[in-house]
């Protein structure tokens, strides 16, 4: 969805064909790779902090700990909301819904458009026409519309449910590229080998076709990754977030709801958006990097 | 080119029918009584408006029909254009609502699509050639991309409306003034619409921008490109072949993307409470306002697959291997 427009299937370097055996050739590249250490350098302390950050924080994100709308200090890094809760804390625990909400959102997406993909580009005929077709409404269909519906009735309030609508409605554009791909591999040499000495269609598709765009399917994930994350912020933004625990865009929507802009609290806001252009951006600059490694093309000597 | 059409229609029908189908079952089937959850947050006293309303939802939902004849009047009452009547703003037809709000959006969002498209696309083939200018917006490109739509119109209303006092951080005009056919009132308008464009169209530019640099050194190693240059073509013809290659991809972007900048423009008339269709859309889910939220939904659907359809006539128009059919398969 929020593919870099980049790299939307008709404008990817073509399949590919990744060096297969040679693993520390790629290595190799990817330690020397700016772009990729880049953003391995802004990622990495994230989800660190993510991960690690309730041991230093405590308990509830929510509690009222000090004095309200104070601004950061030592003693509270980020400062407090309104409320006197601390905007540190919260940011933590935000970060961490969102690094679940797009691992389960694009985890879910990437499988859903794999199998999709990998399906109508290696059968094609019948199977291949009715795939894309379905590929095709769900691509024009705008997904946050869907989602918007779909939260409101349901009044779905758990990051999992969120994160399977996103994963659901996300996955169009990499079933599509996915089978760009599939279709220019079926017709090589070894598949046809592999199909002659008789490999059930799965394993052909699993043992011969995904191993040579493996690179392709690592730089897809990362891009519904970071799809999910920014799709996740703009629902927990308009209130159709979790209502429990607390989120980076549901931190946004108490900021804008309770006037932190006029009442000068920028503490409040700042952080919360940062963290997510941080990893957003983060991994769209990795997928350069990527690309550079696994295409030989691209690489600058 | 009839077949690219002929595909590119029934897509896009079949697209409506499945959104109004979501639209259809989602009150009918979701666990709850729709008809009085609206009349409980409706809050109008008078008797007889609650048994007016009561009985115009329980006549759009049908509830005593069998099903395949809710489905089928529901159908009905949309070609008449009637949505139902709006809980929030009662008893406005929520065909009205949304049309009161329909400019303001298309205001915001026509020319934040068409002018990011143009200047982002400019500004990428430019970059690509001049390594200091890449080096510098390439970065710049990417964190605009990153950024979630209304986390910048928060910072632009922050630091250009609210610290520097230039422009005003809501509405769609003063609340001193009227709607009315002046310069001073088109000011205002023009003065209210600035910030929530300019966070729509600084985050699209970065997305066509880098998208467009990619395209441009790719296209410019392509071997026409170095074909041509030992042919001793000057630069400015191989920049232009290769402006007009790298394109075509980033129409199919645009068609990609619409949903996106559509989503994005929502969440910005929200920070701004600018008076469009996604302003509308929080009213809506905050007053459980069902009948506006599926109108809204319908209107946006529509709305998008209008603007996919353009978008594939000019692909026509640009790209004449869709002319002879070969790109059918490919768009």
């Amino acid at each position: 969805m929020t593919a870099d427009p980049g790299t939307t299937p008709e404008t990817a370097p073509q399949a590919a064909p990744a060096v297969p055996a040679r693993r520390n050739e790629a290595l190799y590249f990817a330690v020397r790779n700016g772009k990729l250490l880049a953003g391995l350098a802004v990622l990495l302390p994230l989800l660190v902090l993510a991960v690690a950050g309730p041991l230093l924080t405590g308990g509830d994100p929510n509690a009222y700990v000090a004095a309200p709308a104070s601004p950061p200090s030592s003693e509270r890094w980020f400062g407090t909301t309104m409320f006197g809760q601390d905007v540190f804390a919260q940011f933590v625990y935000g970060l961490r819904i969102t690094f679940v909400v797009g691992v389960l959102g694009g985890g879910l997406a990437a499988v859903i458009g794999m199998v999709i993909g990998f399906t109508a580009g290696y059968r094609g005929g019948l199977v291949d026409e009715v795939l894309n077709m379905l590929t095709n409404i769900v691509l024009v269909l705008p997904a946050l519309a869907v989602l918007l519906i779909v939260n409101a009735y349901l009044g779905i309030r758990s990051v999992g449910v969120q994160a399977l609508f996103i994963g659901l409605t996300s996955w169009p554009w990499a079933a599509r590229a996915i089978r760009a791909q599939t279709f220019s591999l079926r017709s090589r040499d070894f598949v046809d080998l592999a199909r002659l000495s008789g490999v059930s269609t799965w394993k052909i598709i699993s043992r011969e076709i995904a191993p040579n765009m493996s690179s392709y399917l690592v730089m897809t994930f990362i891009l519904l990754f970071g799809g999910s994350i920014l799709i996740a912020a703009s629902l927990d933004f308009i209130g159709l977030g979790p209502s429990q625990g607390v989120s980076l865009g549901l931190m946004l929507n108490n900021a804008a709801r309770w006037s932190a802009l006029h009442l000068g609290l920028w503490w409040w806001f700042v952080p919360p958006g940062a963290g997510i252009t941080a990893i957003v951006g983060a991994l769209y600059v990795m997928n350069v990097g990527l690309d550079e490694v696994f295409n030989p093309k691209l690489r600058e000597l | 080119m009839r077949r690219y059409f002929g595909r590119k229609l029934l897509v896009y029908g079949l697209t409506f029918l499945v959104a109004v189908t979501i639209n259809w079952m989602i009150p009918r089937f979701m666990p709850g009584d729709p008809v009085q959850s609206m009349l409980a947050r409706a809050n109008v006293s008078q008797p007889a408006a609650v048994e007016a309303m009561r009985a115009h939802y329980t006549g759009l939902f049908g509830l005593d029909l069998p099903l395949w004849q809710q489905y089928g009047n529901f159908w009905a009452a949309l070609f008449r254009g009637d949505l139902g009547i709006s809980v929030w703003l009662f008893p406005t037809p929520v065909t009205d609502v949304i049309m009161r709000a329909v400019p303001y959006t298309l205001a915001l969002l026509v020319p934040a699509i068409l002018l990011s498209w143009w200047a982002g696309n400019r500004f990428g083939a430019f970059a690509a050639r001049r390594s200091w200018l890449d080096n510098t917006a390439l970065p710049i490109g990417y964190v605009l991309t990153a950024t979630p739509y209304m986390w910048l119109a928060i910072l632009l209303a922050w630091g250009l409306g609210v610290v520097a006092g230039v422009f005003p951080v809501s509405g769609g005009y003063s609340f001193a003034m009227r709607p009315n056919w002046s310069w001073e009132f088109a000011g205002d308008l023009a003065l209210h619409w600035f910030l929530p464009f300019a966070s729509l169209f600084l985050v699209a530019f970065g997305g066509w921008a880098i998208g467009m640099r990619n395209m441009i050194i790719y296209e410019l190693e392509a071997d026409y490109s170095t074909y041509l240059a030992s042919l001793g073509a000057p630069a400015r013809l191989i920049r232009r072949y290769a402006f007009r290659n790298a394109v075509l991809p980033q129409i199919t972007g645009l068609a990609l993307q619409l949903g996106v900048l559509v989503a994005g423009a929502l969440v910005t008339e929200i920070v701004f409470s600018y008076p469009g269709l996604g302003h509308l859309i929080l009213q809506a889910i905050q007053n459980q306002d069902f009948f506006l939220l599926q109108g809204a939904f319908l209107f946006i659907v529509v709305g998008v697959l209008a603007a996919n359809f353009v978008i594939d006539v000019v692909y026509v128009l640009v790209d004449p291997r869709t002319r002879t059919g070969m790109g059918g398969e490919a768009a």
